[in-house]
């Protein structure tokens, strides 16, 4: 069996794919976030040393891993459209960054609101938050790139050379800043102390993450349709696509 | 039910967590839907009213 | 029988002869001396350039001076903390001073014509911008880690903190350079150049003031910095290697 992985490379093709995957996952992505919070929130049992304050871990947890994922998946789209020239790539990886700043913003917020009744302090420069607040500046540092460049087709290799080379330096960076803080800390304060987990924590977790990774897969295709739209005006397929929508945009 | 919303006495940072990120989701969602609408007004009127042509050279009324 | 003068353009005729030539004389393999004549041509004219406007080297590491005296203005003149502070406050300023002088390497080159003439050259552009990235630390990261023993003392910074802190900085600045250039070379002909450079590459330049400023407070510690330093040390291989491609990169996209 043959299959031609470059089918839904070009805009035309794929813009129909990205509009029904959208509404389905988004669909999936609120089910899923409704059960998780149901799991979370209610049935999953207060515990000993924190309270019902560690309940933020069901939105931490899974925002601060689809901020690294997101950032990764994106440095993906940019080695692609660094190696086969595509369009469509660029306009993904694109579409990824808004999301994944958000993301970082997110876990770095839940963080700072789960360390002060657990620690004493909203911010503690501890490892992992710091990394993420560089991974936020690296983050506006590709929207802020894309932005600055009037060329779309030049942006988008500029923003697919920073976002590789900010790949290759997040390792480094979480590294670093590991390192550092061992050294200054102790392990005084540790995120990555998480409450010991019962059965129905960890299923919690799992279902957050789900649905976190459907949000985001739907609110990035619907994301990249837009910019499908903006940027290739002037082709002629999207002329028809006016005629099915009938004036509306569902 | 008051129970749950006080979360153990812990109310203030829970529900400021999860507001939160309940906010930014909800702002990341507008501002995509208005974003698709943006693209597709502008679309639309670029195919209604296409950019004018340059207009043809003015020629003399009558050769001499 | 006339001869027309030959005219030499100062910039693109020495682009397309020098390196040539140098070849030619040496009379080594062809594609080792073509690129190690490349880099040490490239660096030459920078450095050359750079000499000229002695001033605004000088204003740059005045720059460097200056930031560093305000800190204490701004805290407290006692020993004790300025010890502690001293190696934070010289890192932090050493990577400011940097990204004031970033412009510098592509801006002007950019701006008339210059750095397109030196993308068609037939040497690599790799090797050319290794070159520029050389003379940019010469003149820059340099002059700042030779400085750092005076400005350490005003910090009372002791002798072996002293060594620590030079040692540092002169294995760090030149990360600081070769990071710093991908920036600038993405930033060129983008609109808010010197501030959209600063948030580009302030955070890949964390580990380097992590490392570095580190490195001196292990020694204040009582501590070995042998390994901070070690890790810098590797950081600038593996900077020296890769960089440079991403850089040529960079400058082939802003050129198109």
């Amino acid at each position: 069996m043959l299959i031609n992985w470059f089918r839904f490379s070009s805009p035309v093709s794929f813009y129909p794919l990205a509009g029904s995957w959208s509404y389905a996952l988004g669909a999936l992505a609120a089910l899923l976030a409704g059960a998780g919070l149901v799991v979370g929130l209610w049935i999953a049992p207060t515990d000993a040393t924190q309270g019902d304050a560690y309940r933020i871990i069901f939105i931490h947890v899974p925002a601060a891993w689809m901020a690294m994922f997101i950032y990764l998946v994106m440095a993906g789209w940019s080695a692609a459209t660094l190696g086969f020239n595509t369009r469509l790539s660029a306009m993904m990886a694109q579409a990824l960054a808004p999301t994944g700043a958000l993301m970082a913003a997110i876990a770095l917020w839940t963080g700072a609101f789960w360390g002060r009744p657990t620690w004493g302090t909203y911010w503690a420069w501890d490892a992992r938050m710091t990394s993420t607040l560089i991974l936020l500046f690296l983050y506006l540092g590709v929207i802020a790139l894309r932005s600055a460049i009037e060329d779309p087709r030049r942006a988008d290799r500029a923003c697919a050379v920073l976002a590789l080379v900010g790949a290759v330096n997040v390792p480094i960076i979480y590294f670093s800043v590991q390192w550092w803080n061992t050294l200054h800390q102790g392990s005084s304060i540790s995120f990555t102390a998480a409450p010991k987990m019962a059965m129905t924590m960890f299923a919690g977790i799992l279902i957050m993450t789900a649905a976190a990774w459907c949000y985001t897969i739907a609110i990035v295709l619907a994301r990249v349709q837009a910019i499908i739209v903006e940027r290739e005006r002037g082709a002629g397929w999207l002329e028809s696509l006016i005629d099915l929508r009938a004036g509306g945009n569902a | 039910m008051a129970q749950f919303f006080a979360m153990g006495g812990y109310a203030w940072y829970v529900w400021m967590a999860y507001g939160f990120a309940a906010v930014a989701i909800g702002v990341e969602i507008a501002f995509v839907r208005a974003r698709r609408k943006r693209a597709f007004d502008a679309l639309r009127m670029s195919v209604e009213s296409p950019p004018p042509r340059t207009p043809p050279i003015m020629r003399a009324e009558s050769p001499r | 029988m006339s001869r027309a003068p030959r005219q030499r353009n100062a910039n693109a005729g020495a682009l397309r002869d020098a390196p040539a030539e140098a070849a030619r004389s040496a009379g080594v393999d062809d594609a080792r001396a073509s690129v190690l004549g490349a880099i040490g041509w490239a660096l030459a004219r920078d450095f050359r350039v750079a000499l000229r406007s002695k001033g605004e080297l000088g204003v740059q590491l005045l720059f460097y001076v200056i930031v560093v005296t305000l800190f204490p203005l701004a805290t407290s003149p006692s020993p004790e903390i300025l010890a502690t502070l001293g190696p934070g406050v010289l890192w932090t300023s050493a990577l400011l001073a940097s990204l004031l002088s970033l412009p510098r390497l592509f801006a002007s080159d950019y701006d008339d014509g210059t750095l397109e003439q030196i993308a068609l050259s037939p040497r690599p552009l790799v090797a050319l911008v290794s070159g520029k990235m050389a003379a940019h630390w010469l003149t820059t990261g340099l002059p700042v880690a030779a400085m750092a023993p005076l400005l350490g003392s005003q910090y009372a910074l002791e002798t072996p903190m002293l060594g620590t802190l030079t040692a540092s900085l002169l294995l760090g600045t030149p990360i600081l350079s070769l990071l710093g250039a991908v920036g600038a070379a993405l930033t060129l002909g983008a609109r808010g150049g010197g501030t959209l450079l600063a948030l580009l590459v302030l955070p890949l330049y964390a580990p380097v003031l992590i490392f570095g400023a580190g490195a001196v407070d292990a020694v204040r510690a009582g501590v070995s910095a042998t390994p901070h330093l070690s890790l810098l040390a590797a950081g600038l291989l593996l900077a020296l290697v890769a960089v440079p491609f991403a850089v040529a990169a960079a400058v082939r996209i802003a050129l198109d």
